[in-house]
């Protein structure tokens, strides 16, 4: 078995590979996606993945300065997928 | 075996089950070929993913001496959130005919985003 702190270092490089190339699928995603809805979704899930990533800095810097950035983006990310949705159902956001 | 590596341990582990979830959401927005079954994937991202790895942090920063609760404020955010946005998505999808339109409801006429409000004015 693995010691502890090698293990730990391993499975961050899985998790920031993992995140890296999950935001470049999603981006593919984004650039094909036949419909408005997948675009969408493309971009939330992008902003759920750079939520991750930023939570996985932490984690590896070994601070916790980044947890407003995470929550920042993800209120900024929320809003964000309900404006567009709002905006395509409604042609207005705020009515 | 003490409590330090214990805590490291979990912390990987936690960071693996995230990094599985987050793998397979993104694969699925990928391969899958129907918007609404598209958007079942990321939705798992959103909260079983993102909320191991914030599970993680709480984890790590409890090992390393100075606990902190602020990732279970992102979790239930998370948590809140992400239903509604995947609701709005599949409005979406609903409003823009890119899937089998949904069976008729028993009470009301019609789904409140398949007509517009204009429709509704000059039928009544």
């Amino acid at each position: 078995m693995m010691a502890a702190p090698e293990f730990l270092s391993l499975a961050l490089t899985i998790v920031f590979v993992t995140l890296v190339v999950g935001q470049i699928l999603s981006m593919v995603r984004l650039v094909l996606g036949p419909t408005s809805g997948d675009r969408i979704l493309a971009l939330d899930t992008m902003v759920i993945n750079a939520i991750g990533l930023v939570v996985v800095l932490g984690i590896s810097q070994g601070v916790q300065i980044y947890f407003e950035v995470s929550l920042l983006i993800a209120m900024l990310g929320f809003v964000s997928t309900v404006a567009l949705a709002r905006f395509i159902l409604r042609g207005d956001i705020i009515e | 075996m003490s409590g330090e590596i214990i805590g490291t341990y979990a912390t990987a582990i936690f960071l693996l089950i995230g990094a599985g979830f987050v793998a397979v959401g993104v694969i699925g927005l990928l391969k899958f070929n129907d918007p609404m079954t598209r958007l079942h994937a990321p939705t798992k991202v959103g909260t079983v993913g993102i909320g191991a790895l914030l599970v993680a942090s709480i984890i790590h920063s409890y090992t390393l001496g100075d606990s902190s609760y602020h990732e279970l404020l992102i979790l239930a955010f998370l948590f809140v959130t992400a239903p509604i946005s995947a609701n709005f998505i599949a409005k979406v999808n609903i409003h823009l005919g890119t899937c089998e339109t949904p069976p008729q409801p028993d009470r009301d006429d019609t789904w409140a985003t398949l007509e517009t409000p204009d429709e509704e004015i000059a039928k009544s």
